[in-house]
C-alpha cells in the first residue's frame, strides 16, 4: 500500500501510523452531551466501499492525514493534510 | 548423460559436488537437476505421504519432486529445488524424506497401505480413540509425512533486503519480456527486467539454441543506462499500488564466504508492469506416472539445450498437442533415439524418423526406481514399449499467479484448454505472451512491444521503432487429456501425492466446491502450490461432478509464487538488528564503571553501580537509596522525551492538551502536569517549563516520548491549527543529568561555581563551564533535586565531571533500581501506574483537571464509571511481616476466596525501602482511598506469595514535601 502524502509524495505505507476513522477530527465542545461523546469516542461504522481514516506520517514529515479510500478495491481516492495548507 | 556439444554450461570449469555423500563431478551453470542428470542419477527424492520413488520432473521453480536439503558451514536448508539450485565446487546436498536411505526407504510401506491413505484419511481413520490423538497419532503421522528436516539452529547466513523503483518492471525475460524491456528501454523508461533463472532469455534458451539476435538484445539492454537486468530474481508477490516483492538468490550459487548474501528480498515500487512469466507445461495423469524418467517434454528441451544433458537412452513421448514434436526434432537432431510418440489425438500429424502412435495413450508405466518399461493402448489393443524415459506433454498453463495476487479471478479459454489473465486484474499491469496465452515466439515477440506500446502510453512516452526478430509462428494444436482412466493410483498432484482418485473421491464425499476438494485432499497445497497440477485436478472435479471447468472455477493464487525463506524478509532483523539502540551520552561511562545496563523502550540504561565487596544487585540498589538519601546522587535522565514548544499561543495549547492550567505559569518556573487520552484515561505525566514568554519546554516519560509528539502533532493539526504554535522533539538534542540528595545544592554550587538562587520548580539558564546550559529544580527522588542540562555533545564530560564532584561529597551515580525505589517511596508514578486503564481519579488527581478550561479528555473523564467506589484507586501496600512483594500479584479481602471474581485489585510496582527498612508496593484497589488503614491479603501464585499488607497512602516517605522544598 502507498499513499501520496500532499507533502513528500508518493510513499510506503510503512512510514505512516494508521489511527482510526475520520470521526475523531469532529471533536464535540465542551458542553456536548454524553450520547454526543460516547457516539465521537466509540461508535465506528464498518463500510464495505469508501471509507475516510487518519493517518500520521510519522517517518515523514509528521503530517495527520485524512485519506479516503476503498475497503474493496484498496484504491485510494484523496490524500489530504488534515491541517490544510498552514503545515 | 551429457550431450557433446550441446548446452550453455562452462566446460572450461568442472566442478565437484556431493550428492547422499557420493561426489560427482559438473559444469559451471549446471542447476543439480542437470548435473544429477548427466551422471544418471535418476532416483532424487522420496513422495510426502507414500515415500514413493521420484525422479526430476521438471526444469523449473515450479518442481514438485526434486526437494533436497543444501548442507552449509553456517546452515541448512531443506526443500530446495534441485532444478533451481545451482552447483558449485563443493556443493552439498541430500535427499529427504527418507530412512534410512533414498535407496532403501522402510517408510515406504506407506504405499503398500495405499488403500488407508486416500483423500481425509486422518479425518477418518485417527477420530478414534480421541485421546490418542495427541500423544500417538499426531506424532506418527508427523514423522511419517513430510518434506526436509530445520537444522534446529539459528541461520547464521547473512541476508539482504533492498527497495528499488521503476517506471516499468517487466516480470520474465523470454521473448515477450525482452522485446517489451527493449521497446520501453529505447523510450527512455526506468525499466526493471526480472527472471529467475541465471541468464536472461528464458524459453529462448530451452526451446533449442539460443537465436542470433538474443544476443545483440541483451547486449543493447546491458549498454542502456535506464535498463536495470535482474536475473535470479523471482518476482514473488504483486501488491497494492504497484508495489511487488522479489526474490533474488544473490549467493547461493556460489561457495559461501562470510560476508556474502544468500538472498536478497526485494521490494520494487513500479508505476506499470508487464507480466510476461511464460507457461507451465502439465503431466497427463496416468497409472504410476510419477515414476523417475517420467518428465516434462519441455523440461527434456530444457535439459538438453540449456545443460547437454538427456535423462535416457530410448526416449519416449506422450502428448497431446503438437509443442511436444519440437522436443522430439531437437533430441532426434542432436543424434538421441526417440523410440516412439504416443499422441491422443486421433488426427496427429506424422513426425519423420520416429513413430507416432495416433490415438494412443500410455496407461502404465514400470520400473519402480526408474523406468523401464510403458503400456500403450490404442483402440482396443495393449502393446509396451521399452523406455527409460518419457517426456510428458498435456499442454501449456500461463503462469497467471501475479494476476490473482490482488483477488483477480483468471478466465477460462476453451480454444486454449488453459486458465488466462483477466485483464485489469491488477492494475497498471498488462500480461502478454505465454502468460496471456500466446505460445508461438513470434506471438510472443509482438505481444512483449504491445505491451510495451500500452504501458509507455500510459506513462506518457513515445513507443520507439523496434523492429520485431523472425521467428516460429506455429499454431498451437491440443485436444485436451488429463487424465487416463486406470485401476490404480494415477498421480496429479506429485508433491502431496493427491490422486484422480482422490478429487473422485472428494466429490463422491459432497467435497464438491473447488476449495472444499483442495482442503480435503491437500491438492495444491505443497512447496510447488499446485504448479503443475491444478487446473487437471480442476478439470478432474469438474469431470466427476458433471460441471465445466469453467463453472467449476479455480481457487486462489497467493503469494508468493515460489517459497520465499522468512531469513529474507526478515533480513537485518535478528539480535541487534531486531530494534534500534540508542545510547546515552553517559553509556560509556556507566559501562567503565561497571553498571549492567538494561533496556528501557530502545535506550539502554544503567541499572546500579556496584561497588567492590556488593555481591548482589539489591546491595547495590539500597546503598544508591540510602546514598540520595543522605548525600547526594547523580544519574542521567536524558531519555525523557523533551519537546520545545514555541509561539504566541503556546501557553494556550498547553492548556488544551493538559488537564491543569499553563497559560498563567511565570516564566522561570515548571509544573507538573497530567494529560488525558480523549477517552479520560492517563496518556502521560510530566513537567514543563517556561523559558521565556512564548517559549516552553515540555517533558515526556521516556515510554511515551513518541506517543506524546504524535498526541501533540494530532491535537495542533486537528483542532489548532489556525493558532500561533510550533513544536518539535529536541530530546536528543539535550544530555541531562538529575542531581539529588540533601547535599546536591552543595555539588550544583561547586559545578556552576556559584549558588543558584533557584526555588523548587523554578528554572534558570546557566553556564556551566563555559557551556550554556538550562538548570530546573525539580525532583522525582523527593530530597532537594535539581536537573542540569547541557547540548549532547558537552553530555559525557559533565557526567564525568558531575560524578568526580558528587564522590568527593560522599555521594555517587544511582541507577534505574535506586531511581525506582526511591520514587516509590514517594509514591511518584511511572507507566507502570498509569499504564492506558488509569482516568486521573484512580491515581488521586482528578482535582487536577481544572474546571475552569476544556481540556482533551475532559469530558470523558467526567463520564458515568470514570470516577467513584468502584474504580481502583492507587494505593501504597506494606507488608505486616517482614516480606518480599512481586509486581503482578493481587490483592484480596482477608477470608475472601482466592477467585478471580474476588480480586479486588493488583500491584503495580514493588521495592525495598532500605529507608523504612521494608517492601513497599504501589497498586489499585477497589475504592482504595478509603480502606487506607485496613490489611489487606496480597497474593502471587506464580511465585509463591501470600503475604498481609496495610493499606496506606502511597507517599511513604516525606508525605508533607519538606525535603523538597528546602
Amino acid at each position: 500500500m502507498r499513499l501520496t502524502c500532499p507533502h513528500c509524495g508518493p510513499r510506503d505505507r510503512r512510514e505512516f501510523y494508521y489511527y482510526g476513522a475520520s470521526e475523531y477530527l469532529n471533536r464535540p465542545g465542551p458542553e456536548a452531551a454524553p450520547d454526543a461523546w460516547d457516539s465521537y469516542l466509540h461508535l465506528r461504522d464498518n463500510p464495505a466501499g469508501v471509507t475516510q481514516d487518519l493517518w500520521y506520517h510519522e517517518q515523514g514529515c509528521t503530517a495527520w492525514l485524512k485519506v479516503t479510500r476503498n475497503t474493496v478495491t484498496h484504491e485510494i481516492l484523496a490524500v489530504e493534510a488534515v491541517a490544510g495548507g498552514t503545515k | 548423460m551429457r550431450i557433446d556439444g550441446k548446452g550453455r554450461i562452462d566446460r572450461t570449469r568442472p566442478v565437484t559436488f556431493t550428492f547422499d555423500g557420493k561426489a560427482y563431478p559438473a559444469y559451471r551453470g549446471d542447476t543439480l537437476a542437470s548435473a544429477l542428470i548427466a551422471n544418471d542419477v535418476r532416483l532424487v527424492g522420496r513422495s510426502f505421504k507414500y515415500h514413493r520413488p521420484r525422479g526430476i520432473l521438471t526444469a523449473g521453480s515450479e518442481e514438485p519432486n526434486a526437494l533436497v536439503e543444501i548442507v552449509g558451514p553456517a546452515n541448512v536448508t531443506p526443500n530446495t529445488r534441485a532444478t533451481v539450485q545451482e552447483v558449485f565446487e563443493g556443493l552439498v546436498a541430500r535427499s529427504q524424506n527418507r530412512w534410512p536411505s533414498l535407496g532403501l526407504d522402510l517408510m515406504a510401506v506407506n504405499d503398500l497401505a495405499a488403500p488407508f491413505f486416500s483423500a481425509g484419511f486422518y479425518y477418518k481413520t485417527f477420530m478414534w480413540p480421541r485421546r490418542f490423538w495427541e500423544g500417538l497419532y499426531e506424532p506418527m503421522i508427523r514423522r511419517a509425512a513430510g518434506l526436509g528436516r530445520l537444522s534446529g539452529r539459528h541461520d547464521e547466513g547473512v541476508y539482504e533486503k533492498a527497495w528499488a523503483h521503476c517506471d516499468l518492471l517487466v516480470i520474465g525475460s523470454g521473448p515477450a519480456g525482452l522485446m517489451a524491456a527493449l521497446a520501453a528501454g529505447r523510450a527512455g523508461a526506468d525499466v526493471i527486467l526480472a527472471d529467475e533463472g541465471a541468464e536472461p532469455g528464458g524459453r529462448l534458451l530451452s526451446d533449442g539454441d539460443a537465436p542470433a539476435w538474443l544476443g545483440e538484445v541483451l547486449a543493447e539492454l546491458e549498454s542502456l543506462p535506464n535498463v536495470r537486468v535482474m536475473t535470479r530474481t523471482t518476482v514473488t508477490g504483486a501488491y497494492d499500488d504497484g508495489t511487488f516483492g522479489a526474490l533474488e538468490r544473490v549467493g547461493l550459487h556460489r561457495r559461501p564466504r562470510p560476508n556474502l548474501p544468500r538472498e536478497c528480498f526485494w521490494r520494487i515500487v513500479a508505476r506499470r508492469s508487464i507480466l510476461a512469466a511464460g507457461a507451465l507445461e502439465r503431466p497427463i495423469a496416468f497409472q504410476n506416472n510419477d515414476r523417475p524418467g517420467i518428465m516434462m517434454a519441455g523440461a527434456l528441451s530444457a535439459y538438453l539445450n540449456r545443460y547437454g544433458v538427456v535423462p535416457g537412452k530410448a526416449i519416449t513421448l506422450f502428448a497431446n498437442n503438437d509443442g511436444a514434436r519440437q522436443t522430439a526434432r531437437g533430441l532426434m537432431a542432436a543424434g538421441l533415439t526417440v523410440s516412439a510418440i504416443i499422441d491422443s489425438r486421433e488426427d496427429a500429424p506424422d513426425e519423420p524418423g520416429t513413430t507416432v502412435h495416433k490415438g494412443a495413450v500410455v496407461i502404465d508405466a514400470k520400473g519402480r526406481h526408474g523406468l523401464t518399461e510403458i503400456t500403450v493402448r490404442k483402440g482396443a489393443g495393449e502393446f509396451r514399449i521399452a523406455t527409460d524415459c518419457l517426456g510428458l506433454s498435456g499442454g501449456w498453463n500461463p503462469s497467471v499467479h501475479l494476476t490473482c495476487h490482488l483477488n483477480g479471478r483468471p478466465r477460462w479459454s476453451d480454444d486454449l484448454a488453459a486458465f488466462v489473465p483477466s485483464e485489469g486484474a491488477v492494475p497498471g499491469m498488462v500480461a502478454a505472451g505465454a502468460a496471456n496465452g500466446s505460445f508461438s515466439t513470434h506471438g510472443c515477440l509482438a505481444a512483449g512491444l504491445a505491451a510495451a506500446a500500452q504501458s509507455l502510453a500510459a506513462l506518457g512516452m513515445t513507443v520507439p521503432e523496434v523492429a520485431l526478430p523472425a521467428a516460429e509462428d506455429a499454431p498451437y494444436r491440443l485436444s485436451p487429456l488429463w487424465a487416463v482412466p486406470g485401476r490404480k493410483r494415477a498421480w496429479l498432484d506429485f508433491a502431496n501425492d493427491v490422486t484422480v482418485k482422490d478429487v473422485a473421491l472428494s466429490a463422491q464425499e459432497g467435497y464438491r466446491s473447488v476449495e472444499h476438494m483442495k482442503r480435503y485432499t491437500t491438492q495444491g497445497m505443497a512447496p510447488d502450490q499446485g504448479k503443475n497440477s491444478n487446473v487437471a485436478a480442476l478439470a478432474v472435479l469438474a469431470d466427476a461432478t458433471g460441471r465445466g471447468i469453467a463453472e467449476t472455477g479455480t481457487t486462489t493464487f497467493r503469494p508468493p509464487y515460489t517459497p520465499v525463506s522468512i531469513a529474507a524478509m526478515g533480513a537485518g532483523g535478528r539480535a541487534e538488528g531486531f530494534a534500534p539502540q540508542r545510547f546515552l551520552t553517559s553509556d560509556q561511562a556507566s559501562r567503565d564503571r561497571g553498571a549492567p545496563m538494561i533496556e528501557a523502550g530502545l535506550w539502554y540504561r544503567p541499572g546500579y553501580f556496584p561497588k567492590p565487596g556488593e555481591t548482589t544487585w539489591r546491595q547495590a540498589c539500597d546503598r544508591e537509596v540510602v546514598m540520595v538519601r543522605s548525600s547526594v546522587g547523580v544519574t542521567d535522565v536524558s531519555t525523557l522525551g523533551k519537546i520545545d514548544i514555541q509561539g504566541k499561543d503556546a501557553g494556550r495549547f498547553l492548556d488544551l492538551v493538559y488537564t491543569n492550567t499553563f497559560s498563567t505559569l511565570p516564566v522561570g518556573r515548571a509544573r507538573y502536569g497530567l494529560m488525558l487520552r480523549e477517552d479520560g484515561h492517563v496518556l502521560d505525566d510530566g513537567t514543563t517549563a517556561r523559558l521565556a514568554e512564548d517559549h516552553w519546554l515540555m517533558t515526556t516519560t521516556t515510554a511515551a516520548a513518541g506517543l506524546v509528539m504524535r498526541h501533540l502533532d494530532f491535537v495542533q493539526q486537528a483542532f489548532c491549527a489556525g493558532w500561533d504554535v510550533r513544536f518539535i522533539s529536541v530530546t536528543e538534542a539535550w544530555a541531562q543529568f538529575a542531581v539529588a540528595g540533601p547535599v546536591a545544592r552543595d555539588l550544583i554550587a561547586s559545578a556552576l561555581g556559584h549558588t543558584p538562587g533557584l526555588p523548587f520548580m523554578g528554572c534558570m539558564d546557566v553556564t556551566i563551564q563555559g557551556v550554556a546550559g538550562r538548570l530546573f529544580r525539580i525532583s522525582f527522588s523527593g530530597e532537594e533535586g535539581y536537573e542540569i542540562a547541557v547540548p549532547t555533545r558537552f553530555g559525557e564530560a559533565l557526567f564525568r565531571d558531575l560524578t568526580a564532584r558528587a564522590e568527593t561529597m560522599g555521594g555517587g551515580l544511582y541507577g534505574m533500581e535506586a531511581l525506582n525505589v526511591l520514587r516509590i517511596e514517594k509514591g511518584f508514578i511511572t507507566h507502570a501506574e498509569i499504564h492506558g486503564r488509569t482516568t486521573a481519579f484512580d491515581i488521586g488527581m482528578d482535582k487536577m483537571i481544572s474546571p475552569k478550561k476544556d481540556c482533551i479528555g475532559k469530558a470523558a473523564a467526567a463520564r458515568p464509571g470514570m470516577t467513584g467506589p468502584e474504580r481502583e484507586q492507587l494505593v501504597g501496600l506494606k507488608p505486616l511481616t517482614d516480606s518480599a512483594l512481586t509486581a503482578g500479584a493481587h490483592l484480596f479481602a482477608q477470608g475472601a476466596d482466592l477467585t478471580r471474581e474476588n480480586s479486588s485489585g493488583y500491584v503495580t510496582s514493588v521495592g525495598y525501602s532500605p529507608t523504612l527498612g521494608s517492601f513497599l508496593a504501589l497498586g489499585f484497589l477497589r475504592n482504595g482511598r478509603a480502606r487506607q488503614g485496613e490489611t489487606i491479603r496480597l497474593v502471587d501464585r506464580l511465585r509463591g506469595v501470600d503475604v498481609l499488607c496495610l493499606v496506606t497512602d502511597p507517599v511513604f516517605h516525606d508525605p508533607t514535601g519538606e525535603k523538597l522544598r528546602a
